[in-house]
């Protein structure tokens, strides 16, 4: 047991299952998806990806490129919901919480090949 | 690059986290906390976007005055505790990325990345040196001076710094690193595409053959120069094919038997390796023939023993070592004193070669030997650069400077290859056609010692010329040797050798007809050099170097004043 490899395998599975949490629900039903939900899984993913840098193998580039993508899409929805509520002030239309719920979509389907990654690497080891 | 950005990345890991963190629970609590309103009366909390925003100027201690209302007592009590933790925060991440960059080893892989860069941009041709001591040095700024690209490896970090410190008129990557290890011969650029050859010049024979063998196998295509010390060295550097092994006491010993056995010869070997613009010692020292004696039976001692021996020299050694060869006195000391130099027949002695390898004591030998013996012929030699001025100030008739010699070696083969061949061809001609030459020489140069230099006649090195040469001209030697501001007068320079294919013609008469793919050695002054220069590239100063006519005008007038050659 290796309370470093708990860390990491801790981070990278939270990620996923907050942000399949908040993906979770009819797409354009506002009170299905909860910003906070959105706020967990953007910061529990910035730190898991934090935790990929410095490996330099193969499969640690991957693990990095699919949590960038993550960021990256979590990240643009955050910001989609701040412009629609703060800026334009429209409020969580229908069409504005589809956009925010199918943006996380994309970042989900990141995390899901991240964890993916994560039990392959695991059942390659054979120890 | 990627190395470096990957080793920060690994060092920023844990202070990123911990700013993530403080972040979160930052903007978290801001979002819980209720607010409250102008009129006093409890308000919604902040939204996670305006409380994103407060934290992020409040944390960053931008501290903007704007706040989105008057905050509540709870949400000042929470403010004060993200302040703290905020500035906890960032100021262990600065210190971490600060200690990070002070951080020796990340210092050395940053310097090594740049210097990889450096070499991989190399868009000239340069040269690979390996060890940058007293020999390396004399090289570079050598090199440097000819605008020449090198790349350096050198073992010691307070050589580079000083090398960084150095004003060269080129571009210069340097790096600390053991030239033994391949991996950083390949670092240097030893597969380059550029890389034009390999110097080899640490002070450790056996660094030199790494290097030399690390280049034969890696990169057979360059030449390989080594520095070499010893016999075992020197052999086994041969075994696979070294293209030249530097070895200054055996090369020494060579000159010095060369002044002994055909003073002529040595005299022009002097004259023409010189260095340019400096005047010939007049008249040239000339080890005497008689009793010699010997301190010091090292490397350079044996050297030196061996030529005497072969030159038929009687000699008598002293060295503290018991070396047993017979036939010859051997004093045990170190002639520091006067007892020794007596014993070994100072008094009757022509000359004394002094070749510890301790200056001090190589000094007080020769000084303690002419005090006793004043018209005494003294062979020194000198480890140490740094010693000149003592040395200078002593005079010895011959100084011998190891580094110097290599470096001048290196560098007379780097610049004139064609001297090499010529030097060994005018050994073989003999003293009377050297006597000869060296009073050709005298009166064109008077005694100042003459610069030498390469002409390969190709398109690159001499390209009207060639083209001349090409279109059916004809054109003699005597023809480069006129001056091209007055064709009748002769220029101050002197074609020594020809090499056509393998054929190598001395001192070419006036009237031999050049042919492309020539190589030719010449010999003059700078003011010459730059003339013949002219005349290889410039068609309009070939032509009247050849026929006398100006040509003034270009391509246009050209057809209409001569209707006879554009049509042929």
């Amino acid at each position: 047991m290796n309370l470093e490899k708990v860390i990491f395998g801790f981070f990278i599975v939270l990620a996923a299952t907050l942000n399949f949490g908040f993906f979770v629900g009819d797409i354009d039903n506002p009170e299905h998806h909860h910003v906070f939900e959105l706020f967990a899984a953007i910061v529990v993913n910035l730190i898991a990806t934090v935790l990929k840098f410095g490996d330099r193998t193969q499969i640690g580039a991957i693990h990095l490129a699919t949590s960038l993508v993550a960021d990256l899409q979590l990240l643009a929805a955050g910001v989609t919901w701040a412009v629609a509520v703060h800026v334009t002030g429209e409020g969580l239309t229908p069409i504005v919480t589809s956009s925010v719920v199918s943006l996380a979509g994309g970042a989900l389907l990141a995390n899901l090949v991240s964890v993916t990654l994560l039990v392959v690497e695991t059942a390659l080891m054979r120890r | 690059m990627g190395n470096i950005f990957f080793l920060i990345l690994r060092r920023m890991r844990a202070p990123l986290i911990l700013l993530i963190l403080i972040y979160a629970i930052a903007i978290l609590g801001l979002t819980l906390i209720p607010g409250v309103d102008a009129e006093g009366r409890p308000a919604p909390p902040l939204s996670i976007f305006h409380a994103f925003y407060f934290i992020s100027y409040t944390a960053t201690t931008i501290g903007f005055g704007e706040i989105p209302q008057a905050f509540s007592n709870g949400q000042r009590l929470w403010v004060i505790v993200c302040i703290y933790m905020s500035v906890v925060g960032w100021s262990y991440s600065i210190l971490t990325l600060l200690a990070l960059v002070q951080d020796s080893g990340f210092q050395q892989a940053l310097s090594t990345a740049r210097f990889i860069w450096r070499v991989r941009r190399m868009g000239e041709s340069f040269l690979l040196i390996c060890g940058c001591g007293e020999t390396g040095s004399t090289v570079i700024r050598a090199l440097d001076r000819q605008g020449r690209r090198f790349v350096v490896l050198e073992s010691s970090r307070q050589r580079v710094e000083e090398l960084d410190l150095e004003d060269f008129k080129t571009d210069t990557p340097a790096l600390h690193a053991d030239a033994r290890l391949p991996e950083n011969l390949l670092l240097a650029g030893l597969r380059h595409p550029r890389c034009q050859g390999v110097l080899a010049l640490t002070n450790s024979d056996e660094a030199n053959l790494a290097i030399a063998i690390a280049v034969r196998l890696l990169n057979p295509s360059i030449p390989v120069l080594a520095r070499a010390e010893q016999q075992v060295t020197v052999d086994n550097l041969a075994s696979f094919g070294t293209n030249h092994i530097i070895n200054p006491f055996e090369r020494f010993a060579d000159y010095l038997a060369l002044a002994v056995h055909a003073p002529a010869c040595y005299q022009l070997v002097e004259r023409l390796t010189g260095t340019p613009g400096q005047r010939l010692p007049s008249p040239l020292p000339i080890p005497p023939r008689g009793r010699w004696i010997i301190c010091g039976y090292g490397r350079f001692g044996r050297a030196v023993a061996q030529r005497f021996a072969a030159e038929g020299l009687d000699y008598s050694i002293i060295d503290p070592k018991d070396i047993g060869e017979p036939g010859h006195l051997q004093i045990i000391g170190t002639g520091t004193e006067a007892a020794p130099l007596k014993a070994a027949g100072l008094e009757q002695a022509a000359g004394i070669v002094v070749g510890t390898e301790n200056d001090v004591n190589n000094l007080s030998i020769a000084m303690t030997a002419k005090a006793i013996h004043p018209e005494l012929f003294v062979v020194m030699r000198q480890n140490q650069i740094a010693n000149s001025v003592l040395f200078e100030a002593f005079k010895a008739q011959i100084n011998m400077v190891p580094s110097r010699i290599v470096a001048m070696e290196c560098l007379a083969l780097l610049n004139t290859p064609l001297l090499d061949d010529f030097l060994r061809a005018a050994r073989q001609a003999g003293e009377v056609w050297a006597q000869a030459l060296n009073q050709r020489l005298a009166q064109r140069f008077a005694d100042r010692i003459p610069e030498t230099w390469n002409v390969r006649i190709n398109a690159q090195e001499a390209r009207a010329v060639y083209l001349e040469l090409m279109h059916g001209g004809r054109i003699v030697l005597a023809d480069l040797s006129r001056r091209p501001d007055q064709r009748e007068a002769e220029a101050q320079l002197l074609p020594l050798l020809l090499r056509r294919q393998e054929t190598l013609m001395l001192l070419p008469e006036p009237d031999t007809p050049i042919e492309p793919g020539d190589w030719l050695l010449f010999a003059g002054s700078s003011e010459a050099r730059r003339d013949l220069r002219l005349a290889l590239f410039s068609e309009k100063v070939l032509r009247y170097l050849c026929t006398g006519k100006t040509h003034t005008g270009g391509w246009l007038w050209r057809r209409l004043t001569e209707p006879e050659t554009s049509q042929t």
